[in-house]
């Protein structure tokens, strides 16, 4: 059997990760050093599942993967010291067998080469459409079983692609791989957002020339309208128990905040001001609505209760503050911050110092970031940003120091939202 | 390397998560036949009667159903005499003097004929986030339409809504492009 060798993030030609890159800024943080060989017969499935459980980890900024300068399968002797003389602390090997029904059954096993012994042994039966989710679920499983903490590789990320007037809402794995249409139109897309339960997704389409809030089932492709009302409806946002949306109206003349049950139906007004109340987001234990507004002049992050009461601004430095996503733990709160320059760029604070107590950081040194949306285990970001003229997809670290960019196509690459993790 | 045992494996071992030493699964054997088709994502009693397509074991269970707007009729787009765009200085929603004239003549067509429609589309320049520009333009359609009642359009006659930054008159990056987005555009309807 050739050896693959080398790193894992190059992907050793395997198409899986052939546009996978991942950039590394400043020192990082120590990383697990994992050896993840390439899955015995899985060029019979078509499917790189080692070179994907590699990526994976990769991603994170966790891990340091490579792939296996040997073959290797959950049947393997693994003799732990001959691992750790190659600096590995983590061994993987697995393998794919394709069953008389056509369903693949694919299995492995993860070694601790520290303490030598084995961690986990799984198999998952899948479909072949299924093959890249096993691959995730796997890189899930070893992220789990050695930081101790659910890993997002098995969530799925929604986004606007934008080629010409043609606009698609995509909805693809968290790598960025495996774009499925859920809808294509001739007129814009936005604020795809993800119904608590992963099934649905609300969006704002102008097929019909006005801004209306729409709701879609995922796997049938029923869509309905939520909310049509005079003048645009937008910003859709889910209350964490999935019965409510907070959208945006202008039926009051100005862009206000309501709060509608998942059905549709009667709105109830939630902000009275004479401004622009807009991009509402609930925070996870559904406390708050954060919104932006710009009743002190440019706009700002403010924050008020579902049920209504009086905002509480909650963004203080520069002058213009706006697309907010709060960590799922309720903790952080990553927005877009216009610069001095003009520049827009990813920043995070700590919510838990309270209303302007907490320092402001920024995530990124690039110039056009927009669209925050945490990943459902509060790790990682993604976000849009400009390349060469384009807007692409990003992944960040919540220090910044790992910046992975998904897979681009030429075109634009808009409003991403990070699903949730029941699938 | 081919399965030959019909093996029937628990469902739930297969989806447990198996953490520590010990595996539940014997991996030293070959794979078993499992008789359990997998569950597609929305299959359960909410939405369950509407997915036939998606109980079956061919059909992945991370599916998403396509809809295809783009075969049907396309966009609607009309035009006529009188100019049809104010544009608006940064960060602002005042109808400039020399754009008085548009918004009065149009209003003037439409007290004279009260069975005429428009509708107001506001546009914004393309800094900063989708949903805020979306809001700007809604603030500059309805300065327009709040001009148009005053001259005694009525409320029936005349929509204001928004593309925010999503139909730019004009690409590119700076001051000029930005200056022509920056709009309102009246329509008939």
């Amino acid at each position: 059997m050739a050896a693959l060798g080398g790193w894992g993030l190059a992907g050793a030609g395997l198409p899986a990760a052939a546009q996978f890159r991942v950039e590394i800024s400043g020192v990082g943080a120590t990383q697990i050093p994992i050896v993840v060989a390439d899955f015995r017969d899985e060029a019979v499935s078509g499917t790189a599942i080692g070179g994907i459980v590699r990526a994976d980890l990769a991603r994170s900024g966790l891990f340091r993967s490579s792939a296996s300068p040997q073959a290797l399968d959950e049947r393997s002797t693994v003799v732990a010291a001959e691992w750790r003389a190659r600096g590995a602390d983590a061994v993987v090997g697995g393998s794919v067998a394709r069953l008389a029904d056509g369903r693949f059954d694919v299995r492995y096993k993860l070694w601790d080469a520290v303490r030598g012994e084995e961690l986990l042994g799984r198999s998952q039966l899948v479909v072949a459409g299924d093959l890249r989710l096993a691959a995730h679920r796997i890189a899930d499983e070893i992220y789990q079983a050695l930081t101790g903490e659910p890993g997002v590789f098995a969530t799925r990320i929604a986004y606007v692609l934008r080629s010409g007037r043609r606009h698609t809402l995509h909805v693809t794995d968290a790598d960025g791989e495996r774009a499925q249409v859920a809808l294509a139109s001739a007129e814009p897309i936005i604020s795809p957002a993800w119904s608590p339960d992963g099934r649905e997704l609300a969006y704002v389409s102008f097929e019909t020339q006005k801004a209306v809030v729409w709701v879609q089932s995922l796997v049938t492709g029923e869509r309905r309208q939520l909310a049509n009302f005079r003048g645009s409806n937008s910003a859709p946002a889910w209350s964490p128990d999935g019965r409510e949306l907070v959208v945006t109206l202008s039926t009051a003349g100005i862009a206000q905040l309501f709060v509608m049950p998942r059905e549709g139906g009667s709105p109830r007004r939630l902000t009275s001001s004479s401004a622009i109340d807009t991009e509402a987001v609930y925070s996870p234990d559904g406390r708050f609505v954060y919104f932006v507004s710009d009743r002190g002049g440019g706009p700002q992050i403010y924050r008020v209760p579902p049920a209504g009461g009086s905002p509480e601004r909650v963004t203080f430095s520069g002058g213009h503050n706006i697309s907010p996503s709060i960590s799922p733990d309720g903790k952080l709160m990553v927005y877009v911050a216009r610069q001095g320059n003009g520049a827009f760029k990813l920043a995070v604070t700590d919510l838990a110092n309270g209303s302007g107590g907490g320092g402001v950081r920024l995530l990124t040194d690039t110039s056009d970031d927009e669209s925050p949306s945490f990943a459902p285990n509060g790790r990682l970001i993604v976000y849009t940003s400009r390349e060469r003229g384009r807007d692409v997809l990003m992944t960040t670290t919540l220090d910044g120091k790992i910046r992975t960019r998904l897979v681009s196509s030429g075109a634009d690459m808009l409003e991403p939202a990070w699903g949730p993790f029941n699938r | 390397m081919n399965p030959k045992s019909t093996l029937s494996l628990a469902a739930l071992a297969a989806a447990a998560f198996l953490a520590g030493c010990s595996s539940g699964i014997k991996l030293q054997e070959p794979p078993p036949v499992e008789t359990r088709t997998p569950q597609p994502v929305g299959g359960t009693a909410a939405t369950g009667s509407q997915t036939p397509a998606a109980s079956t074991s061919a059909t992945p269970q991370s599916q998403v159903a396509t809809v295809d707007l783009t075969k049907q009729g396309g966009a609607t787009a009309a035009a006529n005499g009188l100019a049809r765009i104010v544009y608006f200085d940064f960060d602002s929603f005042v109808i400039k003097d020399e754009f008085k004239p548009v918004v009065e003549g149009h209003a003037r067509a439409m007290v004279a004929n009260k069975q005429r429609r428009m509708v107001v589309e506001g546009h914004a320049d393309d800094r900063g986030s989708r949903e805020y520009n979306l809001a700007l333009g809604q603030k500059r359609a309805e300065s327009v339409v709040r001009s148009l009642s005053l001259l005694g359009v009525g409320p029936a006659q005349v929509e204001a809504v928004s593309f925010g930054e999503e139909r730019p008159a004009a690409p590119g990056s700076d001051e000029a492009a930005w200056a022509k987005n920056r709009r309102a555009e009246l329509k008939d309807r």
